[in-house]
């Protein structure tokens, strides 16, 4: 057996148990390949603080978001319904997710459904563990002294005010953070929210991610701290389209903190 | 013929008050075309918002450079009007610098600021022509920035300077005519128009006089005539930045507005029963919106107080990678779009039923369709425009009346539906991820 524990709500009720946190996982951290990684580094870590969480597994669906962005106001409702069924049938009043579009909308738009959970980033839980010493990161660890710029997603930084939280959890790794000249609330989106994930980009004369990854790149850092799974896509094709793959990698905060804590 | 000014002066505020009241009850019911919102909550939150924002100016000092040239104008036009008020009382009772005698030796001193701001506001009108027209500062050259758009900003920026020179001449030859005749209370030295002084020196008293009434004249009449021009103007920001900055968003800028008529035919549709007894759905006009009547009040508001300077669309991800959105284009569209149907419906046109709409003939659907949805203009915006809501309540109009979204958006639409996830995957391998842990 592994080493690490993934327990579903539904194991859990059935035991009779109820977990402090619920991890909500979303799509992309469920079906895409790369995301799938930045899953199982926040479970190694879940673990590794000994925390009592669970996930939903099959029972998990998109929240929405998505519909909600491109104007489908009734297939988000029927996903936001559903969901927040599921969440109240298990009694579930803490929320973790690695998304920034789900915890967005688990935080802000299912309320005025009846879904009102305390709902968190995991930057904000990551920074949470490191102030409370439950996460302790080595000191000179893997990125000591290294270069890191940290790329502002949309939906935590202008949509929720979370600025701080992702570069608390840079700083904890010892990295030294650059800044890219749109940051915080000027930061510029990687060109995937509102839905634009899902189709190509309107005619013009650049691909905003193209634009976002050359200013990252014109930092000198060989790391971009990403703390969204579109960001994620976006910035790492960037950076693919740039040839730069093996120079630069495009990592969530989630894998550095498990990485550096040799996870 | 000793009440002739005075009489003069009656009918031209008299005419002024009339045309101003007809343009603002105008601007209101367009502004009403708009659809109901109840935004008398968070009251203190409000009331704190404008304060800051709007008064306190917060938002502009994001870009240091203007913020300081329109601080000076902002100011300067709050503490003028200080001295407007004296103009008004004085063409009304005939009487000349009536708080002269009242405020005694603090009337000088008062002056000598109004002087001090109206030179600081005329520096600043010219710094800021300059950065239109010779800089050439990019937003605001832009698609959008037609002929009138260019025009309105630029002759904004003159009847501003004008209106200063005029203080200043006035009070020049005002200052000579003190040493001559009694009607001119004594105002002291006063700095900045004493330099003017000697472009009048050696003039009869009738020239003096003239040229003192003539200033006089052209001040007020100009303030009165660019009160009335303000109303057609991208200036109205003076006014409407108040009320636009105090029924502000106060939710999460991610949070979108429920539609709670699309939630009780969910609750119906998936047998939920609510708590409220089930009321007989009420007959819904339009899903999002297609026109400035499907918008909220709030919505186009927003337009009327938008002073077009192009904050948002220079941080729009979408414009500034050459697509067609530009959020500052939004507002001005739904603004025109107001203003054509309330200019139809005053004339008792077809208004609304005109064949046009906002979406479509003025807003396109590749427009809307690049916003990502980032916040970039809401946060841009120094007066609390959204110019997001507009659009997104344009994609719900596309999505759910036309079903005109992309192709691309509708396969998301079914993957979310039969897969419950935006991709293709099967639901059955939501949770493969796992296996490596359990595996081992």
């Amino acid at each position: 057996m592994s080493e690490y524990k993934v327990p579903t709500m539904a194991e859990m009720a059935s035991a009779g148990e109820s977990p402090e946190i619920l991890f909500w996982v979303g799509c992309a951290g469920s079906f895409d390949d790369r995301y799938k990684n930045v899953t199982r580094a926040f479970i190694k870590i879940l673990n590794k603080v000994g925390i009592s969480f669970a996930v939903l597994g099959e029972e998990e669906t998109c929240t929405g978001d998505p519909a909600r962005r491109a104007g489908n106001e009734f297939l988000f409702q029927m996903q936001a319904v559903a969901n927040i069924q599921t969440l109240n049938g298990y009694n579930v009043k803490k929320v973790v997710t690695a998304c920034p579009h789900c915890f967005n909308t688990i935080k802000n738009e299912y309320p005025a459904l009846g879904g009102n959970y305390e709902v968190m980033h995991h930057s904000s839980f990551l920074q949470q563990l490191i102030n409370e010493g439950k996460v302790s990161l080595k000191g000179g660890g893997t990125f000591k002294g290294k270069k890191i710029t940290y790329h502002d997603s949309c939906y935590l930084g202008r949509a929720n005010n979370i600025y701080e939280a992702p570069r608390q959890v840079l700083e904890a790794i010892d990295a030294e953070l650059v800044e890219m000249k749109r940051c915080r609330t000027k930061g510029f989106c990687c060109g995937a929210g509102g839905a634009q994930m899902f189709k190509d980009a309107e005619k013009g004369k650049k691909e905003v991610n193209i634009e976002r990854t050359e200013e990252a790149l014109n930092t000198g850092a060989n790391t971009i701290a990403v703390a969204c799974p579109f960001c994620m896509t976006m910035m790492s094709d960037g950076v693919k389209n740039k040839e730069k793959e093996a120079e630069v990698k495009v990592k969530d905060l989630a894998e550095l903190i498990a990485e550096s804590e040799g996870l | 013929m000793e009440y002739l000014q005075q009489i003069l002066f009656l009918i031209t505020l008299g005419i002024a008050s009339f045309i101003l009241y007809k343009r603002i009850a105008r601007i209101r019911s367009n502004i009403m075309l708009g659809k109901d919102i109840d935004l008398n909550n968070h009251k203190s939150q409000r009331l704190n918002n404008m304060l800051l924002i709007a008064f306190g100016q917060k938002k502009m000092f994001k870009r240091p450079v203007p913020a300081f040239l329109h601080f000076l104008i902002y100011f300067g036009f709050l503490v003028i009007n200080l001295e407007v008020l004296e103009f008004v009382i004085d063409g009304l009772t005939g009487h000349h610098r009536i708080f002269a005698p009242l405020l005694g030796g603090l009337y000088p001193v008062l002056m000598n600021i109004f002087e001090f701001l109206a030179v600081a506001v005329l520096i600043s009108c010219v710094i800021f022509l300059i950065r239109r027209n010779v800089i050439k500062v990019k937003r605001f050259h832009a698609r959008e920035m037609t002929s009138w758009p260019t025009l309105d900003a630029n002759l904004i920026l003159i009847i501003e300077i004008v209106l200063m020179l005029a203080i200043l001449t006035m009070n020049a030859s005002d200052q000579l005519l003190q040493l001559k005749n009694d009607h001119y209370p004594d105002t002291g030295h006063l700095f900045f128009s004493s330099f003017l002084i000697p472009l009048f020196d050696g003039m009869s008293e009738g020239t003096l006089v003239f040229i003192e009434r003539f200033a006089w004249w052209f001040h007020i009449v100009g303030i009165l005539g660019f009160a009335v021009y303000i109303t057609f103007s991208k200036h109205l920001h003076i006014f409407l930045a108040f009320p636009n900055t105090y029924y502000g968003d106060v939710t999460p800028k991610g949070e979108m507005r429920n539609m709670d008529a699309v939630t009780n035919e969910v609750n119906m549709m998936l047998g939920i029963q609510t708590e409220q007894p089930a009321e007989a759905p009420a007959e819904i006009a339009r899903f999002g919106a297609k026109d400035v009547n499907d918008l909220t009040w709030k919505n186009v508001m927003n337009a009327y107080a938008c002073t077009e300077c192009g904050r948002c669309t220079s941080e729009c991800p979408a414009n500034q990678t050459g697509k067609l959105l530009s959020p500052r284009k939004i507002m001005m569209d739904t603004r025109d779009r107001a203003e054509e149907v309330g200019k139809s419906l005053a004339k008792g046109g077809k208004g609304l039923e005109d064949g046009k709409s906002l979406l479509g003939d003025y807003i396109t659907k590749e427009e809307i369709n690049a916003c990502t949805s980032c916040n970039a203009c809401v946060e841009a915006c120094p007066i609390s425009i959204n110019p997001l809501e507009i659009i997104l309540e344009m994609r719900r109009y596309v999505a759910m009346e036309e079903s005109g979204s992309p192709a691309s958006w509708n396969s998301m639409f079914q993957n979310i539906e039969t897969n419950f996830a935006p991709w293709k995957f099967a639901p059955t391998d939501r949770f493969k991820w796992a296996e490596e842990f359990k595996e081992d």
